[in-house]
This record gives structure tokens, sequence and C-alpha cells, in this order.
């Protein structure tokens, strides 16, 4: 049974973070040239930390599954990164941002993880102009601010429509000139598919080379998983097609808890599901929401109209449109969190007022600020995500509106870990967005960025230290061990009986079923005590059907897309089921968790402080067998819980 | 709609290639050009035939993975986007379309359509980067650029190291992958301290992977998804013999 310690530091909030600093232990540099460490994932999270360690002397080993480091997902994230600088002396502080920060994730997130969060945000903007970044500057050559979601101030750093991209691609350079130092070595087209434990310890992996289907067995003093979500077990998201859950899900099974798995994010602004042949979603930026305006037309004859293409959106009449954010939430208007976005959006579907076919669709609109501002101005300010729309939808958002529709985007649920990153397992930490710590239940935007790099320059750096200063002694870890042994022959066996089901479904067609059929229907946006307990029954009949009617092509020793995608799917077909249970127990809603069941008569969250302001930390017992649910208590010593609050 | 699809399958890197012909149905204009290579692989598997390889992740043309030649054209008929943001609409039912690799004596074939570009990774590795080590920097504002500097800066960041300008180039040259990086960091004061360095290291990387030489022709610009021009070019040659005379 696992004990839950999450080592905060005691004393006052601002105060914590430094004088754990001064209590934990580093490393020599000399003894850092002993210590081996894999880092597994190259986005924001594991490329920075990769770099950081690299840096300090430690033996580097990075893996990622891509052909390079820097087609990590981060790469694709769109509108910023916060940071407290208040550079617009608008009143921002460090404690405004953790505010807002606990606020937007509905209090249910750790604050000291997330005080910490706030305090070294400043750090990063500093260090990613000091690598070159190019963000948005002002005139007079000071960096310029925009706003997002569940903020007040302009506090969001850009690099136009492409922060993600400028943010790892300064990550991967610091991280290739440690890889040109030799304190890094780098394996791409490399998948980790099992964390190996030596006396209870992390002590290495077990990867599979992608381009030959060779397994390799490393060893390191130390993991760490970089290995961003798992929102790809609902099929469609705006993940990217290879992100997977399955080193996260491996290390649960070997042992390392799992904290708030229901917690998904659900992005209000995508481009709508155009029909089955869908393989994935694609985001348009939470930065649109600065100057486009969210709205449905007020009377169902319009609706019909647009749907039946007899009227455009600019025919509807500025009387006849319910602006239905600026609405219900005078204070905030269109940038609300992105859970009460996204829910309004299919508040307004439900009640039959989307504008596309599908009826799953509203607008984002700029004509507004268009008019106000002139279109070189919007241009500047979002040109290339209206390039983007425009190549997927053949619609030009200049003279037309978007159409819009929330789809999965993040989970705030991940691994269990303490305040110094380490998860239940000794000598396994998990970083960004892989780790549960800092977002609560819904995730302010513009602030995945800031956690990854700050977990990854600033955070694990110095605690891996307080871990490693215990191993100076541990010589290299010995692969030819029966640990490794046993961990590789498991595979292999799993491998085996992957080919011989030789059955009719294409791992594509069952991740559908999964996706699609289960979990965005009854684990998504708005979930029932009924819908809960029909996915468990659900899923565990498609998991059976999988493991009898697989098909699956190719060889294990090749190139194989195909085997990838069933290994990760074998993991995700078990791990929507801890979603689904997670999801059950918690009778209450929080964020981007929903239970129809508890909600304000406005049809907003209702928690339940006092039977739920816990994280819902999970236990593996075995295959088949209920998980053990352990509670990690939320203590709130500095914020005041309230019921939140967007409209004044 | 229904097309005819040529595509280069080669089992791996040693094996000898050919085009396959298939014939895919019921694809949707709405549907991205991976999507109907979705569709095209989960028929041949249910066919009992090997599907295609070929590289994609984010499919929202940014990670710089997906590759393709499509009919002739690196990312495929359309201007300024990638395989990925390329859709059906742009086709006619009954088309026939040509689906190779990149075809780059840098880039070899690892499978079909996959090709191996690490080539790219070592000419970064030369000197794309900013000597700083994490912490110990001055505060962000400290650096003050100009708008227009971080502007140009920026249009050359947008570089998603697809290799498209390679494989389109007739000599082979990855000038423009190049320029993209040595540029961006030429227009910014953080650049400046290693510039000369950078140029000579970069450029005798590539030099040294087999890349060819730049004769000017453009054909790079023409084809990069992100629409980097050839000013970039420019530059890196004006930084290049910079760093010369200076040594």
């Amino acid at each position: 049974m696992i004990k839950l310690d999450s080592k905060i530091p005691s004393g006052p909030i601002e105060g914590k973070w430094t004088k754990h600093k001064g209590d934990i232990k580093v490393v020599s540099p000399a003894n850092k040239r002993k210590l081996d460490v894999i880092v597994i994932g190259t986005g924001l999270g594991g490329g920075a930390a990769a770099a950081s360690l690299g840096e300090l002397g430690y033996n580097v080993k990075v893996f990622c599954i891509s052909d390079s480091p820097r087609r990590a997902h981060s790469i694709a994230a769109q509108g910023g990164i916060n940071a407290a600088k208040n550079y617009q002396n608008d009143n921002d502080s460090v404690y405004r941002l953790f505010y807002d920060t606990i606020k937007g994730g509905d209090y249910r997130a750790r604050e000291a993880n997330v005080y910490r969060l706030a305090e070294v945000s400043n750090l990063i903007i500093d260090q990613c102009v000091a690598q070159g970044v190019p963000f948005a500057r002002e005139y007079g050559g000071k960096l310029a601010n925009r706003s997002f979601g569940g903020a007040q101030v302009s506090r969001t750093f850009y690099a136009r429509g492409q922060t993600g991209q400028q943010l790892l691609l300064g990550a991967y350079a610091a991280l290739n000139r440690q890889i040109a130092a030799g304190t890094v070595k780098s394996y791409s087209r490399h998948e980790i598919l099992d964390i190996v434990l030596v006396d209870g310890k992390a002590r290495g992996v077990i990867a599979r080379n992608l381009v030959t289907g060779e397994l390799e067995r490393h060893g390191a003093h130390a993991v760490v998983m970089a290995t961003g979500g798992y929102g790809n077990v609902f099929f469609l998201s705006t993940n990217a097609m290879n992100s997977n859950g399955s080193v996260a899900w491996q290390a649960y099974k070997k042992g390392a808890a799992f904290a708030n798995p229901c917690f998904t994010q659900i992005h209000p602004t995508c481009i709508p599901v155009h029909g089955t042949q869908q393989s994935k979603l694609t985001l348009m930026s939470e930065s649109l929401r600065n100057d486009g305006r969210i709205w449905v037309p007020k009377h169902k004859s319009d609706v019909e109209a647009l749907r039946a293409g007899i009227k455009q959106p600019s025919d509807i009449a500025e009387e006849d449109r319910d602006y239905y954010l600026e609405r219900r939430y005078p204070a905030f208007g269109n940038l609300v969190p992105r859970d009460v976005a996204s829910r309004a959006a299919k508040e307004r579907c439900d009640a039959g007022y989307g504008v596309n076919e599908t009826g799953l669709a509203v607008y984002l609109d700029f004509k507004t600020a268009i008019d106000r501002l002139g279109i070189q101005t919007i241009r500047e300010r979002y040109g290339n995500l209206f390039q983007m729309y425009e190549k997927i939808t053949a619609v030009n958002p200049y003279e037309q509106p978007m159409q819009i529709y929330p789809a999965v985007h993040y989970t705030m649920g991940g691994t269990w870990v303490d305040y110094n990153l380490m998860t239940t397992i000794p000598g396994l930490y998990a970083l960004g967005e892989a780790n549960f710590s800092d977002h609560g239940a819904n995730r302010l935007g513009a602030s995945a960025l800031m956690q990854g790099l700050a977990d990854g320059y600033f955070v694990l750096p110095y605690t891996i230290g307080d871990y490693l200063s215990h191993e100076i002694q541990s010589p290299k870890v010995d692969t030819n061990t029966p640990e490794f042994e046993e961990a590789e022959n498991a595979i292999r066996e799993k491998i085996a009986k992957l080919y011989a089901i030789k059955g009719n479904q294409t791992p594509d067609e069952l991740h559908k079923k999964l996706g699609c059929g289960i979990m965005w229907e009854k684990v998504g946006m708005a979930r029932t005590k009924e819908s809960l307990e029909q996915a468990i029954v659900e899923i565990q009949a498609l998991r059976k059907e999988f493991w009898s009617d697989l098909k699956l092509a190719g060889k294990p020793d090749e190139l194989n897309p195909e085997l990838e995608k069933a290994l990760r799917l074998a993991d995700f077909l078990e791990l929507g089921e801890l979603m689904a249970r997670d999801a059950l127990n918690r009778n209450e809603s929080c964020g981007g968790h929903f239970r129809e069941e508890y909600q304000t008569p406005e049809g907003e969250a209702l928690r339940d402080d006092e039977n739920y302001a816990y994280v819902a930390v999970w236990e593996y017992q075995g295959e088949d067998k209920e998980p053990v649910l352990h509670k990690e208590p939320l203590t709130f010593e500095t914020i005041h819980l309230q019921q939140r609050n967007y409209k004044d | 709609m229904d097309l005819t699809l040529k595509i280069w399958r080669q089992a791996n890197a040693k094996a000898k290639g050919k085009f396959e012909t298939y014939v895919v149905k019921d694809v949707s204009t709405e549907s991205s050009f991976l999507e109907m290579l979705d569709i095209l692989n989960n028929q041949l598997i249910h066919e009992g035939v090997d599907p295609v390889a070929f590289d994609h992740d984010c499919r929202e043309g940014i990670c710089g993975a997906c590759s393709l030649r499509i009919n002739g054209h690196a990312h495929g008929p359309e201007t300024e986007i990638t395989t990925c943001q390329l859709h059906m609409r742009n086709f006619k039912d009954g088309d026939t379309i040509v689906i190779e690799p990149w075809r780059s004596r840098a880039f070899p074939v690892i499978k079909d359509l996959v090709v191996d570009r690490t080539a790219y990774e070592s000419i970064l590795q030369a000197g794309g980067f900013v000597s700083v080590g994490t912490g110990g920097v001055p505060d962000a504002n400290a650096i003050p650029i100009a708008k227009d500097d971080a502007e140009e800066s920026m249009d050359a960041a947008a570089c998603i190291g697809c290799g498209a300008c390679a494989a389109t180039c007739k000599n082979g040259s990855a000038m423009l992958f190049v320029a993209a990086r040595v540029s961006s960091l030429a227009k910014l004061p953080q650049g400046q301290v290693e510039a000369a360095r950078r140029a000579k290291a970069m450029v005798a990387k590539m030099d040294e992977l087999g890349f060819g030489n730049c004769t000017n022709t453009g054909a790079c610009q023409a084809e990069c998804p992100k629409g980097i021009t050839i000013n970039h070019i420019a530059r890196l040659n004006r930084e290049y013999l910079k760093a010369k005379f200076r040594s």
C-alpha cells in the first residue's frame, strides 16, 4: 500500500520554495558526472529538463517518439505563456497569477505548487529571451502582452500564434547545445514501453527502436517522464496523432499512483468535426477571444436559415444575435475560462441554436474588432491563425465569422507527484502535462507552456539533486539483470499476443469505438452517474473485443505504425475505465468535470468542498482488480474557498 | 470522391523501391490529405496488404513531421501549407495522384514515404543556438529589440524543419533551412556574440553532410510551407562572408 507524502514545506506560502531549496541537498560537480538520468519526452518539460540537467553535468539520455525532439506536441501551442512580470503596470503580481490559477482550476490544485509556478514564471520569460525566442514587441522594443481567459490583466507573452513552437525551439536549441557537448545523448524514433524497477526504485526503461523494432535496455539512476497528456483516449482531440498515455500507464502499473484522471479540459474554440473520416481536431487559439465575439442567433428561424444556406451569418442583424458569454458573464465576457466557455457553447447547441448542419457549432466573429481596429491590426495579431482556418475550412474569417465547437485539448489529471515532482516510485519523476499538480480541475490558457518550462528549467533540476545526492555511491546500472530481462520479455510476449489475435478490426476502428462512441459521449463534457456506469461496462466489453478481434498489420521487427497504435490503444482501454471510475467517484462538479446532477440553478459547476476538496489518487491492484482510492486532502491556507464568479 | 493513387513503396532503407497503384473510394472532400491516406491504409489492412508508412503527428501544420511529394510538389499543389493541411477539395473525383517521399541524397528513405532527416538535426547541433545555460540571465525587458527586427526574426523562426526546401532544390541544398536559423538569430542582439562562429559552423556541417550548393533558383521558397523567403539566404551569405573576412 502506498503512503502519500506531498512533502509540502511548512511556513508562509511566499517562503516555501525558497525554504525548500535551502533544505534539499545538492550534488557536487564531480559526482554529477557519475550519475545517469533518463528523460522521456522532448516537449517543453522534457526538453528543458534534459538540457538543464546536461548543463549541470549529469549524463542524460533523452528519448522521443518523433524523428526529432523539435516535433514534440508543445510545438502546437498557439496563444502564449503567462508570467507575473507586471510589465503592463496593470497591478499584476505573483500573488494574482497564483490566485487566478487556483480559482481557474476551481480550487482543486495544490496551493504550494501553484504558488511556486507563479513565482518562477518570470524567470522563464527572461530565460527564453536570452535564448533568442522572438517574442512580440512594442515599438519601443519592450515585450508585448495580451490577455487570456480567467484573467483581468495582460500577462500573456506571445510569438504570433506560434508561441509553443518558439519556446520549444528555444528549449530544443539548448538541448542541441548539450547534445553537441556530449552531455546529452538523444534517441529519436524511440518509444518507451516500460519502466524498470530495481529494489523498488526506478532504474531504467525498455525502449523500442521504432525504425528497426528492436527492444533496448537503458539503465539510469533516475527516470523523468515528460510524456504529455492522455487526451487521445478520446480518439478525436487537439493532441498530435502520436501523443499517448502509455508511459504513464506502465508507471501506474508498476506503482506510480495516478491522480484525478477524470480532469479533462475541453477547449471551447476548435474547428467543428466534419464527418466520420475525421482523424483529429484543430484548435483555434484562445487568444482569438481577445477580439473575437462568440454568438449564436436569438431566433430558431435564423438558425434554420443558416443551416439551409439561405442566410449568411452577416445577414443576421445585431439585435438578433445572442452574444451569450457577454450576456451571462458581464465581467469577463468572452474571456471566461475554458470550461465555462465550453459548457456555454454546449448549452446553446443542445438548446438547438447550433449554426451548422450538425448543430454543433457557434460563431466566433471578428467584425466588431475589424471595424474598430482595421483589418491590418487583426492580420498582425492573428494572421497565421486566420490562414490556418481558411486552409482547413475554405471560409475566409476576415469576411465571415469562424465556426467553432469545443474539443478535448488537455488533461489536468496525471501521474501523482510530490512537491519535488517525484511520483510514488522513488527515482521516477513526472513533469508538465504528465503530472497532475498545478491546474486543478481546469487549466487557464497560456499556463501549460508556463508549467512545462517551470518544471523543466527551474524545478526538477533542483529537486532531482535531493534524490540523486543519495545515489552517488550507486554504480552504473547494470541492465543484464533479471529485472530488465523480465520487463523485456513481458513486452515481447505482449507483442506476440497482439499478433496472435488475428481478428477483423484495425486499431483505428477500435479506437474510434472507445473515443467517439464511449469516452466523448459518456465521459466527456457532461457526465452523469448513469453514463459513467454504462461507460465502465462498455469499456470492459470493448477491451475484450480488442483482445479477441484485433487485426494487426506488419511485423514487430520493422517500422510499424500499426503496432505502435495497438500498444497505445491497449493502454487507453484501461486508462479510459479509470477516468470513468474517477468521474463516478467525484460526486460534485468542478472545472472541466461536470456532473449534470451537481449544478447551480444558473447551470454552473457546483462544487462540494466539504466532501471532495481532495486529490483522488488511484493505486493499481492488478489486472481486472478494482484500484484503491487514496485521498490527498487539499488544504487552502492562503486562498479562501468560494464559488467561482466570472459575472461581476 | 474516388481516386487512383500511385505511391512509392519501399520495404526499408536497403530495399529497391517502386510505385504501386491503389484505388481509394468514398473520400469526403472535407477530409485532409492524410485522412485520405488513413482511409487507404485501413482498406489495405483489410485486404491483407501492408499499409503505407508516412510521417505525421500534429496534423495542424506546425510540427514539421509530414512530408510527401504530391504530384511533383513538396506538400502538394497548394502554396504555404503542409501536407496535413492540404484538403481533398483541391482534387477532383477520378484524379490520379502521385505520392513520393522526399527525394534528396541527405534524406535517405527509411520505409515507403518516411525519410531520415537526421542531417537537419546535425546542422543545428553544429551551432544553431545561443550559448546560454539555464539561469543567470538578465531581465527580459533589459534587452530592447526593435519591433521590426523581432518580426523579421520571427519570419525566419517560423521554419518547421520539414525538409521541403532541400527536397525541392535541384542541387539538394539546405541553404533555406540553414538561413532560417542563422537569419533569425542574426536579427537579434542575443545572437550577435556567436554570429561568426555560428554561420561558419552550420555551413561547414551542411557541406559535410552531402547537401548541394545554392544556385539561387528560388525553388525552395516556392515550396516552403511557411513562406520563408530567399532574402534570408542573402542574409546568411552576408553573415558567412562577414565571418570569413574576420577570420
